[in-house]
């Protein structure tokens, strides 16, 4: 500990024990507990309470009767804990019998304190950080802590009762640590009486015919077994899984979602996944005891088990499908999808039972889309994967959904009026449906989804997150729809559906609803990034009102949908695929150039997200070298910087540097020996090849918008310019022209230009700076050093030990007001 | 006090004049009273008709007269042929409520719901005899007025020389092609009526406000309830002291123009007649409205015209509000609105003036004060413009491309006519169907071929099933009635079992020209009692918290209210034969014997028995109550809740031994 921060310790000490000192917040306490964390870590604590004696007079002062408020209670009992984790400091807490009083009957836990659930809190967390080693274990059995423990499983605060389980589990694998570690054949009869207790602990609770106790002790050996993989787990697991499978034949089954946690736990568990200790069995019998909702988790958790019998993985995998057997079951689909759902022989359930009201069958069904979903990408998804009846009942659920079923059966009809016009499901399904785009599905079904994806874009019932999750799915099916042999454009199906999907695309653009406006540009813009160098796409896109629709959405009164149209107008005029101005129906004649448009969103637009969409439509049209824009770079750089500049803004000037950037690498070009085939330009003869390179760079006033980046007051975008000028110092640095030494006072007068703009005087321009004169002052200038700054959090001053105790005194106004810390 | 009417049997009864949902008109008669339910026309019977044009339209006039299929063409100026659909050429008429099933003179009130359920009201108002009063809210007076004032003035100003009648004849109507053919007791189809009529018609109505209850006759209470559908529509709670029945016409739960609906109050009915449900149950409005604003933008930009055929007011308000805010985003700021009809200005101005009568957010604006509706903003920037006819000053500012708002949606009369002869030809223009009365595809017919586009985004805001059986868990009603189309899944989409009324018992279905018994049982009926009479009552308590008193006196009933006087004074016999007999009809006042209550405890009784000296006692229970056998004497004792025998041979001694006996265990007062 420095010595600035021993001297002010005792005065926080003897603020935190005075009952009439309001401590400032626990954020603080949490703050000086991290600290103490850091030194205990690092050195011994022992040292640390003789070097700092106010320490232990705060802990003793602890014990005294008084009006204490519970978070500095609760802050003394994890100090003293986290002091304790030392053996030596422990023996040393012990010889003044302080622990025992902090910890035992004495202490808070028989007085009126106790009520405060942090102090219940801050004695479990000070336990658990005491206990490290044997004589703590030794302390916690004489002071009776683990009964107390017990008890509080049940708090009535949720964290108070999660710690004490997870106390329970460390105190029970510290008590292993030693004797069952070195034998694993030591049976539980032999363990430690601490060990023996809690497993006796946790055996009565699993008899109990009280569910929270039950979810108690199903929590602690789920934590167990998660954390814990030495060989003693697996004698636990013998010894208490009669007592789990008990649990089944009860009905209903008492906590069930806690069982699931824990038989997956086990099942990962590597001790006990490979040994034959029943696992397996349990799982199955557990599968078809438990109720469809509670059996879904448990069977996605076995489905994702890396090793695993087939048998169980099969019956998993039936459990997890049931609910779409169902529904492919009530609308009397073909018979072979049905089978190939149903293949393992799993009594076939109704509707009725498996759906029987709207809240359950919505609640099932998103849940199993949604297992499904994270399943399918799995390299251990069952296989043969079943792609086509999954596309069936997909479809399905989304034709009920939207009405469009027609179901024949009474079960089928009741399934209907549950779900249609339901959003959730709809969502659930349609990310389902997404998803499955992954796998190929025979030409029926996939007309079928690409039907059913159109009645949804079509549709003016759908709402606009569900008409979002339809575009998406309805991107991702395109994109995996095979592609027309010799040539890269949508296949012939594909191409079909666009025709039809075009006519509805200018729909969407004129809804009233902003959210529908912003995924149809999004959608646009995916699909011409895609597909906009296709003659069929373009063909289509050409003859449909969409471009100019697009355009005409810059002047949205959405922010967000002017920045997707503004991306999306990047992309058509990047494609060629912007309509022509001054047709004769547009009599209007002189049409607005582009290019214009969008800076004049850039300078006006009052919202960041157009500001922002315009700078990264130009710094891909600089990449792409686009006609508007390689007509006259220079200018168009130079414009660009100068607006981008005064933005407020940051990203939109972090966007400038990257513009900056492209600019930059284009006009000095890549270092040659990064393309060793690349036609070198001629270097341009002396005098001066450097001065010849940069002078562009100049023209465009690059550096000053460097230079100004580099002082901004956000830091990631003085991080990009110093890595800017960085790059651009080491181009430099291969060139060997003159030094341009000749121009010293103009370099001197920027540089002090440059440390007025870094003390926030930013007002006066640098002017057209030569060549020569930037070199210099880029190779003087300390940029390794800036970045190092950059690097370190801005709050690195203010997250120092010695500013927190300032602060805390300061609060109470116990430090002078000249020495406060007011940042 | 109450009277318990034990045997009375249901005297409810529904007359359902009526067959169409929306456009209900029952006569329900409850206790002394007859109450009209609504008088909605169904107008659906004009699209039978050729339009009306308002200028000579040469399309219409050259249309091929119809013959039969053996070519006979007696009919030919009757019935004119169009696109394969046959239209009698002639003044449209109406299809009016039954008047044959019920005497319509004997009609006490008619309570009103909203404006689109009183169109008929001139019918039956003024031909039937009618001399009762008619109840409505203030906007429903005045808007309803409006619908009718637009309704004569279309037809009016277009006059026909011909009236075909010749194919009505029954013989002759069974020859006619679909729908002609199927069209109902065509036979009473009247022209529309007069101004006069109307005029007639609204006196006779007066106005009510929401929660004010209305006392029928002393026999019943009526009340209106916000129910949320448009400006001034309500519900009605119809009740006596022990029934009540709710009303159910035309409510909404969307958040539009009108005050939200009074659910709390339909608590308790006995019965819920719920009627004027959407008549689009598959449509979202929300999404409908979208869909409105989407097609609009989209024609208009490409130079196109749109025609939005509607009636003068309702959701024409809720449009406007949603165009107000969207044009601008839509970049349409420049494209003029145009509102056609002979009462725009008035339905306009009207809007503005209810304030009480809007939703909570309108009202606020009142105070700030701002007025409700932002048309007004449109009007007075020039972005809105109302004229009562196309004629005049609508000519010389029309301005194209233009949306027009103007009526009627049957496209069988008013301006809508002439805007679709004129833009019917340009696959431009679209024609924009909001109003849910009619089938668009019918609506079209006369027009075909037709080039312009058409879009059909009906906005219906009343209730649709889902919030219908939400309402029907929340009040839940004992009994719900209702017409038959809403007990099944509408016909073409037979499986959705969510598109009906899902209720338990289930609802009573009725169709036109039906009359339902109502399935409650009238059980009690208040009466009061006289002060002094009650002052001679002497309480006994015969229970902690229950006394009783007997009473004699005499029961008067007038005006459907009954009192308990005291009986007159038995007045001495002064001789005289007149008076004797008088004194005959007063009753008999003389000391009754003391009433008994409680029960006997069968097992007490017996050890009773004991007491006195009876043995052999046996003790049967049956299904009543229990049986004392006194073997010995030959004798038996029947104990029921509500009676007690003592059946034995001619020993009146022992008979009233046990009399005693029993008495003992009872309580007299």
């Amino acid at each position: 500990m420095d010595p600035e921060c021993s001297q002010l310790l005792p005065a926080l000490c003897s603020v935190l024990a005075d009952p009439r000192q309001p401590v400032a917040d626990d954020t603080c306490l949490e703050k000086l507990l991290d600290w103490f964390k850091t030194i205990t870590e690092a050195g011994s604590s022992l040292l640390l309470l003789q070097e700092n004696p106010c320490l232990l007079g705060l802990l003793c002062h602890m014990l005294k009767p008084q009006d204490l408020s519970p978070r500095v209670l609760a802050f003394s009992l994890r100090l003293a804990g986290m002091l304790a984790a030392q053996e030596d400091c422990f023996q040393y807490l012990q010889q003044g019998e302080l622990l025992p009083r902090l910890f035992g009957e004495a202490g808070p836990l028989g007085g009126a304190a106790w009520t405060a659930p942090s102090v219940r809190s801050g004695w479990i967390q000070g336990l658990r950080s005491l206990a490290r080693h044997p004589s703590a274990l030794c302390f916690l059995a004489d002071c009776g802590a683990v009964d107390t423990i017990f008890s509080l499983q049940g708090d009535s605060s949720l964290f108070v009762a999660s710690a004490a389980g997870q106390l329970l589990v460390h105190i029970l694998g510290l008590s292993l640590q030693g004797p069952a570690e070195g034998h694993p054949g030591l049976q539980t009869g032999d363990w430690p009486v601490c060990a023996q207790k809690i497993v006796s602990h946790i055996e009565e609770s699993l008899r109990s015919a009280a569910t929270p106790q039950i979810t108690q002790a199903l929590n602690v050996l789920t934590t167990t077994f998660g954390h814990c993989h030495s060989p003693w787990t697996q004698v636990l697991w013998v010894r208490l899984s009669p007592l789990v499978a008990c649990l089944l034949e009860k009905d209903p089954v008492p906590a069930a979602h806690s069982l699931v946690d824990l038989l997956l736990s086990v099942a990962r568990s590597p001790v006990l996944s490979s040994s034959s200790c029943g696992l397996w069995e349990t799982l199955a019998q557990t599968l078809s005891h438990l109720s469809p909702t509670q059996a879904g988790p448990l069977a996605l958790g076995i489905l994702k088990l890396q090793e695993c019998p087939q048998a169980l993985r099969a019956q998993a995998f039936a459990v997890l499908l049931q609910p779409l057997t169902c529904v492919l079951e009530a609308t009397a689909q073909a018979p072979g999808l049905l089978d190939s759902l149903d293949g393992t022989g799993g009594a076939s359930v109704t509707v009725d039972t498996l759906l029987p009201s709207k809240a359950a069958c919505v609640g099932l069904l998103c849940r199993t889309l949604a297992h499904l979903e994270l399943l399918q990408p799995l390299p251990q998804r069952p296989s043969p994967w079943p792609q086509a009846p999954l596309l069936g009942a997909t479809v399905t659920i989304l034709r009920l959904c939207s009405g469009s079923a027609t179901p024949t059966s009474d079960a089928g009809g009741h399934l209907c009026a549950f779900l249609v016009g339901c959003v959730r499901v709809q969502r659930a399904a349609l990310d389902f449906l997404g998803t499955l785009s992954q796998g190929t599905g025979p030409r029926e079904l996939v007309t079928q989804v690409f039907a059913v994806l159109l009645e949804y874009l079509t549709s003016p019932d759908s709402s606009p997150t569900v008409l979002k999750k339809a575009f998406q799915a309805t991107f991702r099916w395109l994109q995996s729809s095979p592609e027309t042999p010799g040539c890269s454009d949508l296949d012939p199906h594909a191409q079909l559906f666009l025709r039809e999907l075009l006519p509805v695309l200018p729909k969407r653009l004129c809804s009233p609803c902003w959210e529908v406006r912003d995924s149809g540009l999004e959608f646009l813009t995916q699909m011409i990034g895609r597909w906009g160098g296709q003659a069929g796409f373009r063909r289509a896109l050409l003859a449909s009102e969409v471009p100019e629709l697009t355009e005409q959405l810059l002047r949205d009164p959405e922010s967000y949908v002017r920045a997707s149209a503004v991306a999306a107008t990047g992309q058509l005029s990047s494609q060629g695929l912007r309509v022509t101005p001054a047709s004769p129906e547009h009599p209007g004649g002189q049409q607005k150039s582009l290019l214009a448009e969008l800076l004049h969103i850039l300078s006006t637009d009052s919202e960041g997200f157009p500001r922002r969409a315009v700078m990264h439509v130009f710094t891909q049209w600089l990449r792409d070298g686009h006609a508007d824009v390689a007509g006259d770079t220079e200018r168009f750089v130079a414009r660009v910087l100068q607006v981008a500049s005064q933005d407020l803004d940051w990203e939109v000037r972090a966007q400038g540097l990257e513009l900056a950037l492209v600019f930059l690498e284009q006009t000095l070009g890549r270092p040659s020996s990064h393309c060793p085939y690349a036609v070198t330009p001629p270097v341009a003869a002396p005098p001066s090849p450097l001065a010849q390179a940069l002078r562009p760079l100049c023209r465009v006033q690059l550096f000053e918008f460097a230079f100004r980046a580099l002082f901004d007051c956000d830091r990631p975008v003085a991080q990009k310019s110093c890595d800017l000028l960085l790059f651009l110092r080491a181009q430099t640095a291969s060139y060997s022209g003159p030094q341009g030494s000749g121009n010293v006072p103009e370099v001197a007068s920027v540089e002090a230009a440059l440390q007025r703009w870094q003390a926030g005087d930013q007002g006066q321009p640098l002017g057209y700076l030569e060549p020569e004169v930037v070199v210099a002052v880029l190779r003087s200038m300390d940029l390794e050093g800036l970045r190092g700054a950059l690097a370190e959090s801005s709050d690195r001053v203010e997250k120092s030990p010695q500013s927190l105790l300032q602060d805390m005194l300061a609060t109470v106004g116990a430090l002078g007001e000249d020495e406060a810390d007011c940042y | 006090m109450c009277l318990v009417l034990s045997n009375q049997k249901s005297n409810m009864k529904l007359y359902c004049l009526s067959g169409h949902p929306t456009l209900p008109c029952n006569v329900l008669k409850f206790k002394s009273t007859t109450i009209m339910l609504d008088c909605g026309l169904d107008m659906t019977s004009t699209l039978n008709f050729l339009p009306l044009p308002l200028v000579q339209s040469p399309r219409l006039s050259n249309l091929p007269g119809w013959s039969l299929k053996d070519g006979n063409a007696f009919l030919d100026k009757e019935l004119k042929e169009c696109s394969g659909h046959v239209f009698v050429d002639s003044v449209p008429e109406f299809c009016l409520p039954e008047t044959e099933l019920i005497d319509l003179s004997t009609v006490d009130v008619i309570l009103i719901s909203n404006y689109h359920c009183m169109m008929a009201l001139p019918y039956i108002t003024e031909h039937t005899g009618f001399t009762g009063t008619v109840y409505a809210t203030e906007p429903t007076v005045q808007i309803g007025r409006l619908l009718m004032e637009e309704l004569v003035n279309f037809i009016e100003r277009v006059p026909k020389a011909q009236s075909a009648s010749l194919w009505k004849n029954k013989d002759i109507q069974r020859l006619l092609p679909s729908p002609l053919k199927d069209a109902v007791e065509v036979s009473t189809w009247r022209r529309c009526y007069t101004m006069q009529e109307v005029n007639s018609a609204l006196s006779k109505i007066q106005l009510v406000g929401y929660s004010q209850k209305i006392e029928l006759f002393g026999a019943v209470q009526v009340t209106p309830l916000s129910s949320g559908y448009a400006l001034g529509s309500s519900n009605w709670i119809i009740q006596s002291h022990y029934e009540k029945v709710s009303y159910v016409s035309g409510s909404s739960l969307l958040t539009t123009h009108p005050q939200p609906m009074d659910q709390a109050s339909l608590k308790n009915s006995d019965v819920l007649v719920l009627t004027g449900l959407t008549q689009i149950p598959t449509a979202n409005p929300d999404g409908m409205v979208g869909e409105f604003c989407s097609n609009l933008a989209l024609t208009v930009r490409n130079g196109g015209n749109v025609l939005v055929p509607c009636y003068p007011s309702g959701v024409i308000y809720d449009l406007l509000e949603c165009l107000y805010q969207y044009i601008d985003s839509a970049g349409l700021s420049n494209i003029p609105f145009y509102f056609i009809s002979p009462v725009a200005n008035s339905s306009l101005e009207f809007s503005q003036i209810f304030a009480e009568w809007l939703c909570h957010n309108k009202q606020t604006k009142v105070y700030l004060p701002e007025p409700p509706f932002p048309h007004a903003e449109l009007i007075q920037t020039n972005k809105l413009k109302h004229y009562p006819s196309l004629h005049g000053d609508f000519s010389s500012d029309f301005r194209q491309p233009c949306v027009v708002f103007t009526g009627h949606p049957s496209l069988r009369f008013g301006d809508v006519v002439h805007f679709m002869e004129l833009w019917g030809k340009s696959s431009l223009n679209t024609v924009i169907f909001t109003e849910p009365d009619f089938s668009y595809l019918e609506a079209l017919a006369p027009y075909q071929p037709l080039a312009m586009k058409c879009i059909y985004c009906p906005i219906d805001t009343r209730l649709n099933f889902i919030q219908v059986s939400k309402l029907l868990k929340e009040v839940q009603p004992l009994h719900v009635v209702c017409p038959e189309q809403y007990t099944q899944p509408p016909p073409a989409q037979s499986h959705r079992m969510d598109l009906m009324i899902d209720c338990q018992p289930p609802a009573m279905s009725y169709r036109r020209a039906e009359v339902l018994a109502l399935p409650f049982k009238r059980r009690y009926e208040k009466i009061e009692i006289m002060p002094e009479l009650a002052d001679s009552l002497v309480p006994m308590e015969i229970k902690p918290g229950i006394s009783l008193a007997t009473v004699s006196a005499v029961l008067h009933t007038k005006d459907n209210k009954h009192v308990l006087q005291p009986p007159p004074r038995p007045t001495q016999p002064t001789g005289g034969k007149k008076r004797k007999r008088a004194s005959d009809d007063i009753p008999d006042c003389k000391v009754l014997k003391p009433l008994l209550s409680g029960s006997i405890p069968v097992e007490q009784f017996v050890q009773a028995l004991e007491k006195h000296g009876f043995s052999d006692i046996k003790v049967e229970d049956t299904a009543k109550g229990h049986i004392v056998l006194l073997q010995e004497a030959e004798t038996l004792i029947q104990i029921e809740e509500d009676s007690t025998h003592i059946i034995c041979d001619n020993d009146e001694m022992l008979r009233v031994r046990l009399r005693d006996l029993v008495l003992k265990f009872l309580q007299k007062f």
